[in-house]
């Protein structure tokens, strides 16, 4: 298993910059997740990884071994795509075996190799059906199986998930997973899905625009968002953005949005000019009185909390609250934060400012 | 407006029962969601309001008269689907004007323009009338087929799964639109989704659908904190109920073969000891999976927990639902 450095990776098709100048670091072993709306460049940093496309610039050090320039077969990586390409002509076992045998691996080897995966995967008792009658959930477990018989040094994944319904998504995540854990495999997982790169990944790259906006723990990103694109890429709601004209010292803990001031963490970077306020939806209490006030315009119900969109004088703002609370629209409510959680934003730039909050994660950036 | 009534209603497929003498009453100005796995006949009641189907046998009053015998167009329903379907080589304000122009209806074409308008309005789209129908978003396509059947006034909005198609925030939007533009038209919604969360914060009323039954019909909350059935409780909530055996715990009712447990309705502190077998930060909350003598159980801890996998817990359940062994809720 490996170990995978990538420095100052570039990608141009023609005059368009897919991927601008990415560094990161996956360490043996992990769950990466590669996370951004379609277009951002994850795809394009992941076939760079595994050798599908040659970068324009830029390293690629897979176990201590500079790659970059090298075709895939010499990179030893596993690639499994959304739309599992089995061959339809051949039975589970001789698609498992496959890549073995074009190895030219001995046959008793292969045998024993493939009893070893199926069991891993649970596929034991279909080994001999022919894959056209298989269900997705199988078929998927057929094309992972196909690329961890070869134990390669990484896997490569493509939405391998993508093409499920919600349900049955939701369970494969966790068989995944539970295989990861269990092989220890180094894995680069490619998503536009957010909730399910918070749910599998043990680190996040986020990209917009070919761009790394942020790498590192899911709940630091989560918590810490070093971009206004990152604040409103993570979470469901995501993070609202009160956007206003204002001032902040270095130093400070308030800021004053509409007139009226807020308690914010300490904070390290000065800013004079068009800021955001950011606050997660389940940071928000509604209050009766209370100085910030907003309209109640629509409520959700979801069970134990709802979703309570509110009207205020910075725009449109989500609250998530307990569904105890009686809250109708066309109500008037006071809106309190939790001080300890928000984050500032230069709207010029987008970034975060630095607070006593978010300083220990926005250095590594 | 209308209330529509279906009264002992059942369609099959050749020898495939798609629809189960259903009986539902759709009251005046509700937005009632259907829910239910592919499969379990939310489309074929659709299309059998609709007019596109022709059930075996029951009734279908709207307004308390039968309209079994009325043609489709007669029926006076709109139904919007999951694939916008709108003329490519026409204009929005020309798209939206379709149904109005219909031979049957007659419409001055003042009137229409005024409909139009509104229509637009109620949408948001009045900056896009004049713009090629291929030359929009997907949600605003999905907006202008919303409008297609908004222009007509029917007496009921038939709706099958129409966001289905749209990403995450488009979804997110059109939910608090579709809702908003329901309650200011005071109409009746009639709409079929699979999603849970649009059934939980759209609907005044949501009926689940299992195999052609209807199994519950009531509030949101009421299919939420009263389900049934398990059948019932295992369609909303996210992440899923832990359906266990009734033994697990002490305190059981006599004849509980199952009992059931949501997520947040499982204490962490004193009880049975569960071993940690993997946390998920998802930011707002984060999930346990936990093995409790030899079952799977999902449970909800607080964001910044600090568990790791191998640790064991204590947990013992809050509020828990009792089912038999037919899956029928006890208690």
């Amino acid at each position: 298993m490996a170990q995978i450095i990538i420095k100052g990776l570039r990608k141009e098709f023609g005059a368009f910059t897919a991927v601008q100048s990415s560094s990161f670091t996956i360490e043996d072993g992990e769950f990466f997740m590669l996370l951004g709306p379609s277009g951002c460049g994850k795809t394009t940093t992941l076939r760079m990884i595994a050798g599908l496309e040659l970068p324009s610039a830029g390293e690629i050090w897979i176990d201590g071994e500079e790659v970059a320039q090298k075709p895939a077969s010499q990179r030893d990586i596993a690639f499994v795509f959304q739309m599992f390409a089995l061959y339809p002509h051949m039975n589970v076992r001789k698609n498992i075996s496959y890549p073995l045998i074009s190895q030219g691996m001995p046959k008793a080897q292969v045998t024993a190799k493939v009893a070893e995966v199926a069991k891993i995967l649970g596929i034991t008792d279909i080994l001999d059906r022919p894959v056209g009658g298989l269900s997705g959930g199988d078929r998927q477990r057929v094309a992972l199986g196909r690329a961890i018989v070869r134990d390669p040094k990484a896997f490569m994944m493509d939405e391998p998930l993508g093409a499920l319904d919600a349900e049955f998504r939701e369970h494969m995540s966790l068989e995944l997973r539970a295989l990861h854990d269990r092989m220890g495999a180094t894995t680069v997982y490619v998503t536009h899905d957010q909730l399910e790169a918070m749910q599998m990944g043990d680190k996040i790259v986020v990209m917009n625009h070919g761009v790394i906006e942020q790498f590192g723990r899911p709940q630091d990103i989560y918590d810490k968002p070093a971009t206004m694109f990152v604040a409103e890429f993570i979470g469901s709601p995501c993070m609202n953005l009160m956007r206003f004209d204002g001032r902040v010292a270095p130093g400070a803990t308030a800021v004053t949005v509409a007139n009226v001031p807020l308690t914010i963490p300490r904070q390290h970077d000065g800013l004079s000019g068009p800021m955001a306020f950011g606050v997660r939806p389940e940071h928000i209490q509604l209050t009766t009185d209370g100085a910030f006030r907003a309209e109640v315009r629509a409520t959700e119900y979801l069970g134990t909390t709802q979703i309570v969109t509110l009207k205020t004088a910075q725009g449109e703002v989500k609250a998530r609250t307990g569904s105890e609370h009686r809250i109708s629209a066309g109500d008037s409510v006071g809106l309190g934060f939790d001080a300890r959680t928000v984050t500032l934003f230069d709207a010029t730039s987008g970034h975060a400012l630095r607070s006593d909050l978010n300083a220990g994660v926005l250095q590594n950036v | 407006m209308s209330d529509v009534q279906l009264t002992g209603i059942s369609k099959s497929f050749g020898s495939q029962a798609a629809i189960k003498a259903m009986t539902m009453d759709i009251p005046d100005g509700s937005f009632v969601v259907l829910l239910g796995p592919t499969g379990a006949g939310k489309t074929t009641t659709l299309r059998l309001i609709a007019g596109l189907e022709t059930p075996d046998a029951g009734d279908i009053a709207i307004n308390g008269r039968s309209i079994l015998h009325d043609s489709p167009a007669e029926r006076n329903v709109a139904m919007v689907f999951q694939q916008y379907s709108l003329y490519p080589h026409l204009t929005v304000r020309e798209n939206l004007a379709f149904p109005l122009r219909s031979p049957m209806l007659r419409t001055p074409e003042a009137e229409i323009a005024s409909k139009v308008a509104q229509v637009a309005e109620v949408l948001r789209i009045p900056h896009k009338l004049d713009n090629k129908a291929t030359h929009l978003s997907g949600g605003e396509m999905q907006r202008v087929s919303i409008g297609r059947a908004l222009v007509r006034t029917p007496s009921l909005f038939l709706m099958d799964e129409p966001l289905s198609s749209l990403d995450a925030k488009l979804r997110a939007d059109l939910r608090i639109e579709l809702k908003r533009i329901q309650s200011d038209l005071g109409a009746t919604f009639l709409y079929v989704t699979h999603d849970q969360i649009e059934a939980m914060t759209m609907a005044t009323h949501v009926g689940v659908l299992d195999a052609g039954h209807l199994v519950q019909f009531g509030t949101p909350r009421e299919i939420y904190e009263n389900p049934a059935n398990l059948y019932v409780a295992g369609r909303l909530g996210l992440p899923r109920i832990n359906a266990l055996p009734a033994g697990l715990f002490a305190g059981a009712p006599v004849g509980a073969k199952t009992i059931g447990l949501r997520p947040e309705h499982i204490m962490q502190g004193d009880g049975k000891p569960a071993q940690v077998v993997r946390v998920e930060h998802l930011g707002d909350q984060t999930r346990l999976h936990l093995l409790l003598d030899g079952h799977d159980v999902t449970t909800l801890t607080d964001p910044h927990s600090a568990l790791h996998p191998g640790d064991t817990i204590a947990i013992q359940p809050r509020a828990a639902l009792y089912f038999d062994a037919s899956g029928t809720r006890i208690a």
